[in-house]
């Protein structure tokens, strides 16, 4: 470290700040993990370790159905999600300039700038016309708004990974007989996966964390585990609520940690 | 047969736009070794880019064997590159890399196996067939990049400085098997170097290039003795100018008066040029002889002698302004040894001397 040199370290106040903004980040999630592991029925007095609330939540078939449905939702919508993102992706990276590129890209991103309760009232509004129209009332349309805003963090991870491929590559397919299709199969896609991986995980995670959209959305009986929890805090809070809470950050965690090692540029 | 008619080719528009390939019109003919040659940015790789269909022309045409190349895409021309880049697959092992063409010509198994066994064995990679390219060395990686362009037998085969990255001996060895394989297999090669020893040592024909242009076209002792203007005589071997007055062209022959006022015979310009008044004459320091200064074609005062093993330069200060070299090989037997400051003469034969165009 050079003498005399800026260093943020050195700063005054600053580790002070960062403590602070750590122990607020973090403490409340310490105690939150904590506390799901509570013998007693309250989630502020310690009563001593037991997995009572892991087994209790477990148990509840209203937190097995939200979660089944979690689940089912968070899958398709990131699939759905990132089979678009590669198909804009290539679009956008592996075509000349085209006309309202600019565009396409905006709106791509679109739910990343749009305040997502106006998102999810506009959505609100324009299921209600289409459950009149068709009487449908499934999971469709969960699935349909998840996939419309997890599409651009699907597309992040992907677009960066096709940006830093080496052009040449697939000139090179080309040039060896390869019919675009087959230079996607055999030379695009290999080197995309971590990117596409990266991109679903992601989705996945955004899509399972979300509440206001499908708070909106979701017809009757389709809660999902956060809609749950959240309809649950109105009622008693039990250390059920933080056991539920510690598996999805455990879930949460252990994907971005892989998202982290897949998006990572190898060598 | 590859014919290119009037490629034109200008990246980027209005105050932006460049011209990287200057109406460049050529025909090369099968089981051809044609090599393009030029200074960096002459335009050399756009020109390849342009016969393998990464880049359309702005204008012009090109076909193979009579079929227009311009409306096919880059899968359908049997033209195959090896990429100044290599451009290896990371993801795919040497020989899988080798195999791709052929897999994708869908040729039988047993005949990729055979054939990425003979290409392994032909640029010597056998015992690498398994790695990854990231594991091999620069070298290797475009001993490589040349197996998989050769495994298909295209029609035409293209090199970006493909020799570039290897050392002095393996260079030798791939240079001669590159002549080899090209006249057993009857490939039509075009090949791109910086190195001139390269190009004239392995060229049928030779295309000297500068600023998107095609200067001159010609086999290697066209190029080398007969350079048509000064570019071209300066940028391939060593050459010394002379400006001369030209008295009168008889067909091939130039009669010159060099400026001690001696008259020669030279080799009139490429494709005609002047007829009279001041030109320039080219005459490669082997090509001239120092004598005593006594009669011969003009005289100097030594200014610098090089040894450099096989050869000597003189480096002679010319009575009339200027310098001018000699190269003259050495023998095991020579006496009689130059000093600096000595007066001597320079001799050439007639139609030694080449005037230039320019
Ligand atoms: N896509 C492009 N856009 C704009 N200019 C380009 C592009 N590709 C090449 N050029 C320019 O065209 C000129 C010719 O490039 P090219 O790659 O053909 O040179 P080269 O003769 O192969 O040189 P080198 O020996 O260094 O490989 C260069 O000046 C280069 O900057
Ligand atoms: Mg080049």
């Amino acid at each position: 470290m050079s003498k005399g040199g800026f260093d943020v370290r050195r700063q005054t106040g600053f580790t002070t700040v960062a403590v602070f903004c750590f122990v607020v980040l973090y403490l409340p999630i310490i105690l939150l993990v904590l506390y799901s592991f509570n013998a007693g029925e309250s989630i502020a007095i310690w009563e001593g370790f037991s997995w009572r609330w892991y087994v209790s939540a477990w148990e509840n078939e209203r937190v097995q159905a939200a979660t089944v449905r979690s689940v089912v939702v968070a899958l398709s919508a990131s699939l759905i999600a990132t089979s678009s993102a590669v198909l804009a992706a290539l679009a956008t990276t592996r075509t000349r300039p085209w006309r309202g590129q600019t565009l396409a890209f905006a709106l791509i991103n679109q739910p990343l700038m749009v305040p997502e309760i106006v998102t999810a009232v506009a959505l609100l509004i324009f299921f209600a016309l289409v459950k009149v129209w068709t009487g449908y009332t499934g999971l469709a349309y969960l699935i349909i708004a998840h996939s419309a805003f997890c599409l651009p963090f699907a597309y992040m991870p992907i677009r960066a990974r096709l940006q830093g491929m080496d052009l040449s590559l697939e000139q090179a397919g080309a040039d060896l007989y390869g019919t675009p299709f087959k230079v996607f199969r055999r030379i695009t896609l290999p080197q995309l996966w971590p990117g596409i991986l990266a991109g679903a995980m992601l989705a996945f995670v955004i899509s399972l964390d979300d509440v206001v959209i499908t708070e909106f959305v979701k017809s009757a009986g389709q809660d999902t585990l956060p809609t749950y929890m959240l309809g649950q805090l109105r009622r008693v809070i039990t250390p059920e609520i933080n056991a539920i809470s510690s598996a999805l950050l455990a879930i949460s965690v252990m994907l971005v940690i892989g998202f982290f090692f897949l998006s990572r540029t190898p060598k | 047969m590859i014919e290119i008619e009037g490629v034109t080719k200008i990246f980027g528009v209005g105050a932006e736009a460049f011209t990287a390939l200057d109406d460049v019109s050529v025909t090369i003919d099968a089981n051809e070794f044609f090599t393009l040659l030029g200074p960096s940015g002459c335009g050399k790789t756009t020109l390849l880019r342009v016969i393998a269909g990464f880049i359309d022309p702005t204008r012009g045409r090109v076909t193979l064997d009579g079929n227009n190349l311009l409306n096919q895409p880059p899968y359908a021309r049997p033209v195959n590159t090896v990429f100044q880049s290599y451009a290896l697959f990371p993801h795919m092992t040497v020989a899988q890399n080798i195999a791709f063409g052929l897999e994708m010509l869908g040729k039988p198994g047993s005949e990729v196996t055979s054939t990425v066994d003979e290409m392994l064995a032909l640029v010597r990679m056998t015992e690498m067939a398994d790695r990854k390219t990231s594991q091999i060395s620069g070298g290797q990686q475009q001993r490589v990049a040349l197996a998989r362009a050769l495994a298909p037998r295209p029609k035409v085969l293209l090199l970006d400085e493909p020799l570039s990255a290897l050392d002095f001996k393996l260079r030798k060895d791939m240079q001669l098997e590159l002549k080899r394989l090209q006249s057993e297999t009857g490939i039509t090669f075009i090949f791109v170097t910086h190195d001139q020893d390269e190009a004239l040592t392995m060229s049928n024909r030779i295309a000297v290039m500068n600023e998107g242009r095609i200067r001159q076209i010609g086999g290697p002792r066209d190029i080398y003795d007969h350079p048509a203007e000064r570019f071209v005589a300066d940028f391939i071997g060593d050459t010394n100018f002379l400006d001369v007055e030209l008295l009168k062209v008889e067909g091939e022959q130039a009669h010159i008066r060099l400026p001690s006022g001696s008259e020669v015979v030279a080799r009139a310009a490429q494709g005609g040029g002047r007829t009279g008044g001041e030109v320039t004459v080219a005459i490669r320091p082997e090509h001239a002889r120092m004598d005593e200064a006594e009669g011969a074609l003009f005289q100097g005062a030594l200014s610098n002698v090089v040894y450099v093993g096989t050869d000597t330069h003189y480096h002679i200060d010319l009575d009339s302004g200027g310098q001018f070299i000699v190269r003259q090989q050495n023998q095991p037997d020579q006496r009689h040894e130059r000093q600096v400051g000595e007066r001597v003469g320079v001799n050439f034969g007639a139609g030694i001397g080449q005037i230039l165009k320019d």
